[in-house]
């Protein structure tokens, strides 16, 4: 029973520990898709992002430029996507992929220019990274059982970032529900001529959201590369942007069910993590393919059977023209 | 007169074969990454510089950076009159064999890989001896009994690292535990250093203190969760001990370096065959790191541990099993 505890407590902690770059991902897609653009490109935004803050944290020194670094290029892809599919009104997937595509390119081809790692970028020193935060009490409360072996390994000891993720759900709950700007928002993805007609700019609306989307996207490529591990390489988001546009829509374009959908695909991780070789009861040891496909044949299912459907924002996808 | 007919033709020979030497025109296509890049190309970076510094004779290079450029660039080399060519590498694979058969005059190397045509060398290693070494390196350091290994994608090769890890594992400490994961299952496990970083994470949960990766890029994330977590880490192909001093116990290495000089040499001084060839422990080809990084962790029972291990793989007196001789890990 103990060694089981503390093995639930170690699965819940990698849990946290990796749906948040997918929980700050999602919402990034949530604002995108809220306000009518489809954002295929969230793994994309979060590789260069994952690039320039491992590249900017190395360089300076300093986690929190690298922080700045990757918002920074995240919040002018997410511009470059907006122009191409706001201002131009091209195809938001085609945009979304060439973008994917570009960074994919871009980041090996400067990293072999600037740091000739084969791609990769120096590894950081723990100054250049988010480092765990512990908690007040978070010493003393580690011998009550239960409660402190929660407190202090899964509530405690996350970095920043992490928290930021966390708390960045409700607070995306409040200004998509509770502000003026968020009724605009929503009310752009459903329906954009009634917002037009009323006197407020779609194109401005949409770039906002777009802005919003790069700032979290930022926030989630930092997490990779400069708290998460220590260093760049290459194609190291892995698709967890796709994952992160899939938890989206599984929760429906709403904050708390995307972050719980989050939280699903990581703990499914977690388990797959631990129970990798491990002989179970009955059934022996399961195969690593079985095991590694556990998440997506939940996802499936749950997708088919138990969420119903999902049905996007009406105006996602498609290029305002305002009428003449 | 026949004495200067044949002090003449002794010179012509002689002079025709001195120019055959200085008509090594050898030349090197360094992989993704480039020949600085800490790892597999640097080693044979290494080679080929030591070869240019003994002999004089210079050599042609050129560096990939995209995937495209590798069958463009050893065709160039060998258009442009190079002999032998050395590709560094399995991903070159196909395009060596592409262009090995368009050039059968020109001699070809490709290290970590086999091609099989009559002008390619093919230098391979056997991995599961280094491994077998640094296991049991793994079980001499780890206090609690438990060693991990972290693979990349799932494929017989990796399989044979970690095969000759546990064997390694077990000859040092018959009641060691060796837990095992891999990464994935696709080519996006090589480049996954946050998913290796939570395996490692996982194993340090289940008790584990060391834990070796042979993953690429992937290893990036366990070494540096080895670190976080105050765990030992053991690095490979190439010395990694630099990445982290302290947490790296050793790392195993292939010496490209020597392929790739072996190469050159063979090709001046005519001993250069094609075919297949396997370096192990015994040929130099396979060694575990012991450098300023890593030799505060390594204590000298340990480090008389590995060297009488070493020679008894190379006696013979220790057999280590090939995974991919049979598809099973049963020894």
């Amino acid at each position: 029973m103990d060694e089981f505890f503390v093995l639930l407590v170690s699965t819940l902690d990698a849990t946290i520990r990796v749906a948040t770059p997918l929980v700050l991902a999602s919402l990034a897609g949530l604002y995108a898709e809220r306000s009518g653009v489809i954002d295929i490109g969230l793994e994309g935004k979060m590789l260069a992002s994952a690039f320039a803050a491992a590249s900017a944290a190395y360089v300076m020194n300093s986690a929190w430029m690298g922080l700045l670094g990757g918002i920074g290029i995240s919040v002018v892809l997410a511009l470059v996507h907006g122009f191409a599919c706001i201002t131009h009104r091209g195809n938001q997937v085609v945009s979304g992929v060439a973008i994917n595509i570009l960074v994919a390119g871009l980041t090996v081809t400067l990293g072999i220019a600037w740091f000739s790692r084969g791609g990769q970028t120096p590894a950081l020193t723990n100054d250049a990274r988010f480092s765990p935060l512990i908690w007040p009490g978070a010493e003393a409360l580690t011998g009550v059982p239960v409660i402190g072996a929660l407190y202090s390994e899964i509530i405690s000891g996350h970095n920043l970032l992490v928290y930021v993720a966390y708390l960045a759900v409700p607070l995306t709950w409040w200004v998509v529900y509770r502000t003026r700007f968020g009724l605009r928002l929503r009310a752009v993805g459903e329906n954009p001529s009634a917002v037009d007609t009323a006197g407020i700019s779609v194109t401005a609306l949409r770039y906002q959201a777009m802005m919003c989307c790069g700032l979290l996207c930022g926030i989630a490529g930092t997490y990779l590369s400069t708290a998460q591990n220590a260093a760049f390489v290459k194609n190291m988001t892995a698709g967890q942007g796709f994952i992160a546009l899939a938890a989206m829509i599984f929760g429906k374009w709403r904050p708390v069910p995307a972050m719980l959908a989050c939280l699903l695909f990581g703990f499914l991780d977690a388990v797959a993590n631990r129970i990798q070789g491990v002989k179970m009861p009955v059934v022996g040891e399961i195969p690593v393919q079985l095991i590694q496909a556990l998440p997506y044949i939940l996802t499936v299912i749950l997708l088919a059977g138990f969420i119903g459907k999902a049905v996007a924002p009406k105006a996602s996808g498609i290029p305002y023209v305002k009428e003449r | 007169m026949k004495q200067i007919l044949l002090a003449a033709s002794a010179a012509i020979i002689l002079s025709a074969a001195s120019a055959s030497a200085a008509d090594v025109k050898p030349a090197v296509v360094f992989d993704m990454g480039g020949k600085f890049d800490k790892s597999f190309n640097e080693g044979v970076y290494n080679g080929v510089e030591k070869f240019k510094a003994e002999t004089g004779i210079s050599y042609r290079e050129f560096e990939v950076t995209n995937e495209t450029q590798r069958e463009q660039a050893l065709r160039k080399m060998a258009q442009r009159g190079a002999d032998p060519v050395v590709g560094v590498g399995f991903a070159q694979g196909p395009a060596m064999e592409k262009v090995a058969k368009e050039f059968p005059d020109t001699r070809f190397t490709i290290i970590d890989m086999v091609v099989d045509l009559p002008n390619v060398q093919s230098v391979v290693f056997k991995e599961q001896e280094g491994s077998f070494l640094v296991g049991a390196l793994a079980a001499a350091a780890s206090q609690s009994g438990k060693v991990g290994f972290v693979g990349g994608m799932d494929i017989p090769l990796i399989r044979r690292f970690a095969c000759g890890y546990e064997q390694g594992a077990k000859h040092a400490g018959a009641s060691t535990e060796v837990i095992q994961n891999m990464t994935g299952t696709t080519p996006a496990a090589w480049n996954d250093p946050s998913k290796g970083g939570e395996l490692a994470k996982s194993q340090f949960d289940r008790g584990v203190d060391v834990v070796y990766a042979a993953a690429g890029g992937t290893g990036i994330g366990v070494y540096q969760a080895a670190k976080d977590s105050g765990k030992l880490a053991i690095g490979v192909d190439s010395n990694q001990n630099y990445l982290h001093p302290g947490t790296m116990l050793t790392s195993m290495l292939k010496r490209v370096d020597v392929a790739a000089y072996n190469a050159f040499k063979g090709a001046q001084d005519g001993t250069w065959k094609p075919g297949i060839q396997v370096l192990g422990l015994a040929e130099g080809g396979i060694d575990w790191a012991l450098d300023e990084h890593n030799k505060g962790l390594i204590t000298p029972e340990m480090q008389a541990m590995v060297d009488k291990v070493k020679a008894d793989i190379i006696a013979g007196t220790i057999t280590v099993h090939d995974y991919m001789s049979d598809n099973s890990c049963s020894y």
